[in-house]
């Protein structure tokens, strides 16, 4: 079984910087791998364990310090990474990012079951992309997924968790899988993975190796666009401060409509 | 004449989901900015069900109601209902999809936008129309530490939009409405993803703190099991629902579910009454529209003593005992 994992750079610190196009600024401030994007790498790496032959590919789209981040992954278990990197991406939105994954999929990585990705990045949050490239593939996709379950001839079972409870649906891959965070410990890299990672070839293409054009991406791809950004304000009135629990209990009391009955 | 779609989602247990109305009402006033555009919903769901919500629709300001009906779509099915959303959008040609930023929303309208080669803004929390008549729709980005308003230079602008966030209409608008019914192309579609079984979930949290009048959520500041233990009791102690920070529940001093805030859920309270919570924008985005909110903190720099009505500046390990002993007594 053959997995592609994608995953996302994102600012480890609250140093949030823009560029004048009010899009985000990347290069220059530190990375993690999106924490949502971890759990989609444990989930193959769960896969890896009860399935035969299963080689994980981990790809990320970004600048080319997210080569780091690719070696991580590959230090946590997968097996070769793939990097699409090019000037011409900076300031793609959900849809434009959504065709570059998929058209670095269809050229580079057309022979694939399962596409796995976090739910949500915690920079952009908007938990898009991942349908954006399914959609993009013509492949069924599954989002909001709690747990993977046993796979039998070519189908997996995952279970959704959604507002009113958990739906369980099978797929037929391929498919893409969308996966929230999971409530358990996620592995640590040990010695023989940060060797592997650091030996590992990391491939590295352009725009043009994708076959997509300036018009297909980055800015110029993007349907939307960031018009304005701004701090968000609040339109309450000065904050009383209460100095003792009796005058706090009366506050209490007055907003939450609580009587003395 | 233009048109506004709303996605009218029907929910597992077979009614509307109340974003819909919420929605309705910001449309009447996105529609007064563009010539009194039209109100369109489209609903998919199982043979005979649309009857039900009528008049649900009649009282909630549409023009016309697109109904997709079928025995295959008791189940919600990315695959069938994107296809018949996507032959609704092509047939009807809104300029504005707007759909509730709820899970079947958030796996749904990417999948819409993609096939249309258009635009989504997720999970917004402000709608308006621009002078040039665009909707510019505003959402919190980067966990909310910033608000961005962004525009759509394709054709319908689409935009999913948290729950709870707009208000419904304080009372009916009442309109002659137009329920057109449509018949599903899906015959040829082989779905790949299958329903196996739902489970309703046990935990019932996520509707109580819909509906609480008082809210009482913790933060990083309540340490430890026993700081939340403090919280339930004094909670408990006034009739309020428990909450919880990101930051508390990263700690694992309580469920996911009860999570307030940009990755959680937003609640409007009536009173919110927020402990050892700091106030990151992230937290704040999910209660900022509460009523009244009282915060008890030691930092006196706080960000949170900057949107609430009431403070307390001290340890909430002292003070919540104390307070549930006041109200005990009552």
């Amino acid at each position: 079984m053959k997995i592609i994992v994608c995953i996302k750079q994102v600012p480890d610190t609250d140093d949030i910087k823009w560029t004048e196009n009010n899009t985000i600024q990347r290069e220059g401030v530190e990375s993690i791998i999106n924490p949502y994007d971890v759990y989609a790498i444990e989930e193959a790496l769960k896969l890896k364990k009860i399935v035969p032959n299963v080689e994980i590919t981990v790809l990320t789209m970004g600048p080319l310090q997210a080569e780091t981040m690719l070696r991580q992954a590959i230090a946590l278990g997968c097996d070769k990474g793939v990097l699409i990197s090019d000037k011409k991406f900076a300031g793609a939105d959900t849809y434009a990012t959504g065709k570059t994954i998929a058209s670095a999929i269809k050229t580079k990585l057309s022979d694939f079951d399962l596409i796995l990705c976090g739910q949500f990045a915690i920079d952009g949050d908007t938990a898009q992309t991942g349908p954006s490239v399914a959609s993009q593939l013509g492949i069924p996709q599954i989002t909001f997924v709690k747990e993977l379950k046993e796979c039998d001839n070519g189908s997996i079972c995952a279970v959704r968790e959604i507002e009113e409870g958990l739906e369980t649906v099978k797929v037929e891959l391929p498919a893409l899988i969308c996966v929230l965070k999971g409530m358990y410990e996620t592995t640590r890299p040990k010695i023989a993975g940060f060797i592997k990672a650091k030996n590992a070839e990391i491939s590295i293409y352009s725009m043009e190796d994708i076959g997509l054009t300036p018009e297909d991406t980055g800015i110029k791809g993007s349907p939307t666009f960031v018009s304005k950004a701004f701090r968000p304000e609040h339109n309450r009135g000065e904050c009383e401060i209460c100095t003792d629990c009796s005058s706090l209990a009366e506050k209490i009391k007055e907003f939450g409509g609580i009587s003395n009955e | 004449m233009s048109n506004i779609m709303l996605y009218a989602e029907v929910t597992k247990g077979n009614y509307l989901h109340t974003v819909l109305f919420e929605l309705a009402y910001k449309a009447q006033q996105l529609s007064e900015k563009l010539d009194n555009a039209d109100i369109s919903a489209l609903l998919i769901c199982k043979t005979g069900l649309a009857e039900e919500f009528k008049e649900a629709f009649i009282n909630s300001g549409f023009d016309f109601v697109y109904i997709a009906e079928d025995d295959r779509l008791a189940n919600y099915s990315t695959e069938l209902y994107s296809k018949i959303a996507v032959d609704v959008i092509n047939e009807i040609k809104p300029e504005i999809v707007l759909i509730g930023a709820t899970t079947q929303g958030r796996d749904l309208a990417p999948r819409i936008s993609s096939s249309l080669h258009t635009g989504l803004t997720a999970d917004c929390t402000g709608l308006d129309i621009n002078e040039k008549g665009q909707l510019a729709a505003t959402r919190p980005t980067f966990g909310g530490k910033l608000m961005a308003t962004i525009l759509c230079k394709t054709m319908p602008q689409m935009a999913t939009v948290r729950p709870k966030v707009f208000k419904p209409a304080p009372e009916n608008i009442v309109k002659d409405t137009k329920f057109i019914y449509i018949k599903p192309d899906i015959d040829n579609i082989e779905t790949k993803v299958k329903f196996v079984e739902f489970v309703k979930g046990l935990n019932t949290a996520i509707n109580e703190l819909d509906s609480a009048e008082i809210i009482v959520a913790g933060g990083k500041g309540m340490k430890n099991e026993a700081g939340f233990e403090l919280l339930k009791n004094f909670a408990e102690s006034i009739g309020a629902c428990v909450a919880a920070s990101r930051g508390a529940v990263e700690m694992g001093l309580a469920p996911a579910d009860i999570q307030i805030g940009q990755t959680g859920k937003t609640v409007t309270p009536k009173l919110y009454i927020a402990c050892g919570i700091s106030g990151a924008i992230q937290h704040i985005v999910g209660m900022q529209d509460s009523d009244k909110i009282i915060a008890i903190n030691t930092d006196e720099k706080a960000p949170i003593f900057d949107i609430c009505d009431c403070g307390y500046i001290g340890d909430v390990f002292e003070i919540l005992p104390k307070l549930r002993n006041v109200f005990k007594s009552e």
